[in-house]
C-alpha cells in the first residue's frame, strides 16, 4: 500500500468555489490537492446562467460580492483565458402589476449607496429610450452598470488549469468515499482507494456538501434544485446587459442575456427536480414552456426566435438561501464553502480568495457570521 | 377507463407499418409526424398538385412506395394522425409536441419510435460553401420540390444513397458531373457474400451503377476527397480528389451532394431514457433493442432506421414487429407467424447491412488528414484547428466536454451532423478509441422550436 499523497490543503469539490480556492491558495504558497468526482465545473458551476450580478443580494453580502467583482475585472489576465466576462451591466425590472417593487428597488439603491454599485433607477420615457425592446408591462428598472455576465462553462475549468500551472494537483473523476481525521491530519480515501492526507480540508462540494459536513458531526438542512435554462439560435448582437425580473412569484421570475456569438441565454420560472444521489436532473418540459411564455412579457420581440437547447444543473440550497462558508464548529482544520443557492457564480472568485486568506492567515475581512454552519441550531 | 394511448412517432415505412398492425388489432394509435404527408424520407411524397408518377419519383421502389402510401391512406379514419408536428421531447411518459395547433402534451401507455435517419457526414475542406448539401438534402429537393441542387452536381462520399441519388438526378435530367466514391472496389468484393443476403437489393444497386454508366456519368472508386472549391459570393465551383492511382482529379461543378451512408436519429429514444450501446461495426452509439423491438424502457419500442440503419424493407418489418410486440405486451393475441416473418426479414437486412458497412466503410482515417482550416461544425463555424487547439489546451478527452469548451455541436443542429466527426477527431487527437470519447448528450428540443409556440401570457 502506497503512502497517502500529502499536501497542505485538500479541497473536495471542483466547482467555482473549489477551483478558485485552489488557485488563490497556490498564490499564497500552500500546496493543494483538489478532488472532483466528475470533471471540474460540470455541475452547478458550469450549468448556471452566467450572471455576474451584485444588486439584489442581501446588503451584508455586498462586501463579498465586491471582493469578487474586483477579481472578475481582471480575470482574463489572472487566468490567462478569456472566460467571456463582459462588464455590460445588469438590470432588474419590475412589472406594472407590482408597483411596490419599484419603491423597493429605489430603497435598495439608497441602502446600497455606499457599496459601490452605482445603481440607476429608470422608469418611464428614460427607460423606454434606453431599452426600447422591453415589454409594455415593465414599470421600472434598476440598472447596475458595472456588473455583467460571463461564460460559466469556461470559468471553473480555467481556474483549475491556472491552479495547476501554479502547482496545484487536480484529480478529476475522483469520487471521495471516506473522510476522517486522525491526529492533526485529515485522511481522504477515494472510491478507487487512492488516499490523500492534509491538515486542512475544504468542502466545496455544492449540493453534495452536507454529506461531508455530516461526517464531521455537522448535519445541515441542504436541499437541491435544478435551474431551468435554455438558449436560442444566434441573432444579431444587440442585448448588452443581463436582465432579470424582480418578483416574489417564482413563475414570473425569469432572466435573459445575450452572448457575443448572438445566442440568447435565458432561464428561470419554475425549478427542475434534481437527484444529487444519482447525479441527475430532469428538465421538465412544462417548465421550459412556462419560461418561454414569461420571457415574452419581458422582451416580446423574442417570440419568433427558435430555442435550440434546454438544460439544468444541480444547485444546493439552505433554508435561508445563504451559503455555509467558513470554519467548521466541530473540527479544527475543516472549512466549508457550499450551498450558494443558485447565486454563487458571481461570488465564486471572491469566495475562493477569502477562503484562501482564511486558511492561510487564520482571518479574513469578510464577516462570516451570516454563513456559520451552526446557524440552523444544534445538531 | 380511457383507452390506453399507443403513440407512433414517425410516418415513414416503419411508422406506417406499425400503425397498420395496431389498427388491425383494433387499437387507434396516435401517429405524430413532422412531414406534411406520410411516407418518411425514402418514400417522401410530393406536395399536393405535383403530378410526377411513382416510377418517376421512386424508380425501382415505386411499388413499395405506393404500397406504403396506400396502406397509410387506408388507415386514415382509424388513426389520430398529427402531421406537421414535431415530437420535441419525452418526459415522464409524456410526449411534448409542437404543431399547427401549438403545443400539446400526450401521455402515453406505449410508444413506438420510428424516427428515421439523416446523413452521416465526414467533413471535407470547403464543405461549408453554399451549394454543398447532404445526399439526403439533395434527394428531398428532387423528390419534394422537383429541383436539382445545382446545374452541375458532384456526388461524393460512400454508401447506397450516393448511387441512388446520383442515378435519380441523372434520370430526372440533371447534369451529374461525377460520382466520387471513397470506398475502394476491393471493399465491395469483400462484402459480396453478405450483400447476397438481399439479392434483390443488390440487383437494384448494380442497376443504379449501370444507369449511371449509361448516362455517361464518370464513377471513381477509392478516391480521397481533397477540397470542395468555392468562394463566398458564388458558392461551390469545383471538387478535387486524389484518385486511387494517386492522381489529382479536379472537376468543375456548382453543387456537391455528400454523405457516408446514414446515422439514426436517436435523440427521442435517449430523452425517453433508453439505454445505448456502442456498435463497433458501424462506429455509432445505438439504442439497445431486443429481438422483438423493445427498448430498455418498459413500454418504449424502437423500429426502423431510427434504431439501426437497415433500410426501408427492414423498416417496414421492424415497424410491424414493434407493433406486434407492443400488442403482445399489452395482452393482445398476436400472429406468431407474422412476427417470425418480420424477424427473418430483419435478420437478412442485418447481414446485408454488415455487407454495406464493409463495402462502404466510414472513412475515419480521413479525420486526421483534415487541415486546421477545415470547418468541422457548420452551425457554429468551428474549424478542425479550433477543436484540436481546444483539446490540447484543456486536455479534453470527452465529447460533451469538447462541446462545452469549443462550441462544436452547440448550434442549431445540436451536433446531429458534426457529432460523429467531432468524436473521431477527439479520438484521433487523444489516441483513445472513439467509444471512449462518448457521445453528445441529447437535450430537448430535438429540433429548434419557436418561443411563441407555447403561447403567451394572457394579460
Amino acid at each position: 500500500m502506497t503512502a497517502p499523497a500529502s499536501s497542505d490543503v485538500i479541497i473536495i469539490g471542483g466547482g467555482i468555489m473549489g477551483c478558485s480556492a485552489a488557485f488563490f491558495l497556490r498564490r499564497r504558497g500552500l500546496s493543494v490537492t483538489l478532488l472532483e468526482s466528475d470533471l471540474v465545473g460540470r455541475q452547478a458551476s458550469g450549468t448556471n446562467f452566467g450572471n455576474v450580478r451584485r444588486q439584489g443580494r442581501p446588503l451584508y453580502q455586498l462586501a463579498l460580492a465586491n471582493r469578487a467583482i474586483a477579481i472578475w475585472r481582471e480575470i482574463g489576465m489572472l487566468l490567462d483565458c478569456d472566460v467571456e466576462y463582459r462588464q455590460l451591466g445588469h438590470m432588474r425590472v419590475c412589472y406594472r402589476t407590482r408597483p411596490e417593487l419599484a419603491a423597493a428597488m429605489e430603497q435598495y439603491a439608497s441602502d446600497a449607496r455606499h457599496s459601490d454599485l452605482d445603481l440607476e433607477i429608470l422608469s418611464g420615457n428614460t427607460l423606454r429610450a434606453r431599452f426600447p425592446f422591453l415589454g409594455k408591462e415593465v414599470l421600472a428598472a434598476s440598472f447596475s452598470p458595472f456588473c455583467g455576465h460571463a461564460n460559466p462553462r469556461l470559468v471553473s475549468p480555467a481556474f483549475a488549469r491556472a491552479a495547476q500551472r501554479l502547482g496545484a494537483v487536480v484529480h478529476e473523476r475522483c469520487a471521495v468515499a471516506e473522510t476522517s481525521k486522525a491526529g492533526d491530519d485529515f485522511l481522504v480515501v477515494a472510491a478507487d482507494a487512492r488516499q490523500f492526507r492534509a491538515p486542512v480540508l475544504l468542502i466545496s462540494a455544492g449540493a453534495w456538501g452536507d454529506r461531508f459536513a455530516s461526517a464531521f458531526g455537522e448535519p445541515l438542512p441542504l436541499s437541491s434544485r435544478g435551474p431551468n435554462m435554455c438558449v436560442t439560435e444566434p441573432l444579431p448582437y444587440v442585448l448588452r446587459p443581463s436582465i432579470g425580473v424582480v418578483t416574489p412569484n417564482t413563475e414570473e421570475s425569469v432572466y435573459i442575456r445575450q452572448v457575443e456569438r448572438g445566442n440568447l441565454v435565458m432561464g428561470g420560472s419554475f425549478y427542475n427536480p434534481s437527484y444529487p444521489d444519482r447525479f441527475r436532473v430532469d428538465v421538465r418540459p412544462e417548465n421550459s414552456l412556462s419560461l418561454w411564455r414569461q420571457i415574452q412579457r419581458l422582451i416580446p420581440a423574442v417570440s419568433r426566435v427558435g430555442i435550440i437547447r434546454t438544460w439544468s444543473g444541480i444547485e444546493g440550497y439552505l433554508p435561508d438561501s445563504a451559503p455555509v462558508m467558513g470554519p467548521s464548529r466541530t473540527t479544527s482544520g475543516l472549512y466549508y464553502a457550499f450551498g450558494f443557492a443558485g447565486a454563487g457564480f458571481q461570488l465564486g472568485p471572491g469566495v475562493g480568495d477569502a477562503m484562501a486568506e482564511l486558511i492561510a492567515t487564520g482571518r479574513t475581512n469578510i464577516d462570516l457570521t451570516p454563513y456559520r454552519a451552526d446557524r440552523f441550531g444544534a445538531a | 377507463m380511457a383507452d390506453p394511448v399507443v403513440a407512433v412517432v414517425g410516418a415513414g415505412p416503419a411508422g406506417v407499418r406499425a400503425a397498420a398492425a395496431l389498427v388491425a388489432a383494433g387499437v387507434r394509435p396516435v401517429v405524430i409526424d413532422e412531414a406534411m404527408r406520410a411516407g418518411g424520407q425514402i418514400y417522401r411524397r410530393q406536395p399536393e398538385g405535383f403530378l410526377r408518377s411513382y416510377t418517376d419519383l421512386y424508380g425501382s421502389e415505386a411499388e413499395r412506395a405506393r404500397a406504403v402510401h396506400d396502406c397509410f391512406d387506408a388507415l386514415r379514419d382509424r388513426l389520430d394522425y398529427r402531421p406537421q408536428t414535431l415530437a420535441w421531447t419525452i418526459s415522464d411518459r409524456r410526449i411534448f409536441t409542437s404543431g399547427p395547433a401549438g403545443q400539446h402534451v400526450l401521455p402515453f401507455d406505449a410508444l413506438i419510435l420510428c424516427t428515421g435517419a439523416t446523413d452521416r457526414i465526414m467533413p471535407v475542406r470547403g464543405w461549408h460553401w453554399a451549394g454543398c448539401y447532404s445526399l439526403g438534402g439533395a434527394q428531398i429537393a428532387l423528390k419534394a420540390q422537383a429541383c436539382a441542387i445545382g446545374r452541375r452536381t458532384v456526388f461524393m462520399g460512400a454508401g447506397p444513397l450516393l448511387y441512388l441519388v446520383a442515378a435519380q438526378y441523372a434520370k430526372a435530367g440533371a447534369h451529374v458531373a461525377a460520382v466520387l466514391d471513397t470506398s475502394p472496389v476491393s471493399a465491395s468484393l469483400a462484402a459480396l457474400p453478405r450483400l447476397l443476403a438481399q439479392p434483390a437489393t443488390l440487383r437494384v444497386g448494380m442497376g443504379l451503377l449501370r444507369d449511371l454508366r449509361r448516362a455517361g456519368v464518370p464513377v471513381h472508386r477509392g478516391v480521397t476527397p481533397m477540397e470542395i472549391h468555392g468562394e463566398p459570393d458564388h458558392g461551390v465551383s469545383g471538387v478535387s480528389v486524389r484518385t486511387s492511382h494517386g492522381a489529382i482529379l479536379a472537376i468543375d461543378c456548382d453543387a456537391v451532394a455528400m454523405g457516408h451512408h446514414l446515422r439514426p436519429e436517436t435523440q427521442l429514444a435517449e430523452l425517453a431514457g433508453c439505454a445505448f450501446a456502442f456498435d463497433r461495426m458501424i462506429g455509432q452509439w445505438l439504442p439497445v433493442r431486443d429481438a422483438d423491438g423493445r427498448s430498455s424502457q418498459p413500454g418504449v419500442y424502437l423500429a426502423g432506421d431510427g434504431a439501426r440503419i437497415l433500410g426501408a424493407v427492414a423498416a417496414e418489418a421492424a415497424g410491424e414487429l414493434a407493433a406486434l410486440t407492443t400488442l403482445d405486451d399489452r395482452g393482445h393475441r398476436v400472429c406468431e407467424t407474422a412476427r417470425q416473418d418480420a424477424k427473418r426479414t430483419i435478420a437478412r437486412a442485418r447481414r446485408f447491412a454488415e455487407g454495406l458497412a464493409r463495402a462502404f466503410p466510414w472513412p475515419r482515417e480521413q479525420i486526421s488528414r483534415l487541415d486546421n482550416a477545415t470547418i468541422l461544425c457548420r452551425c457554429e463555424a468551428i474549424t478542425v484547428g479550433d477543436l484540436r487547439r481546444s483539446i490540447a489546451e484543456t486536455e479534453t478527452d470527452e465529447a460533451n466536454r469538447a462541446k462545452a469548451f469549443s462550441r462544436v455541436g452547440m448550434g442549431r443542429c445540436q451536433g446531429r451532423y458534426c457529432g460523429l466527426a467531432a468524436a473521431e477527431l477527439i479520438s484521433a487527437a487523444v489516441g483513445t478509441p472513439v467509444e471512449a470519447v462518448g457521445r453528445l448528450r441529447a437535450a430537448a428540443p430535438v429540433k429548434p422550436i419557436v418561443i411563441a409556440s407555447g403561447g403567451r401570457c394572457e394579460r
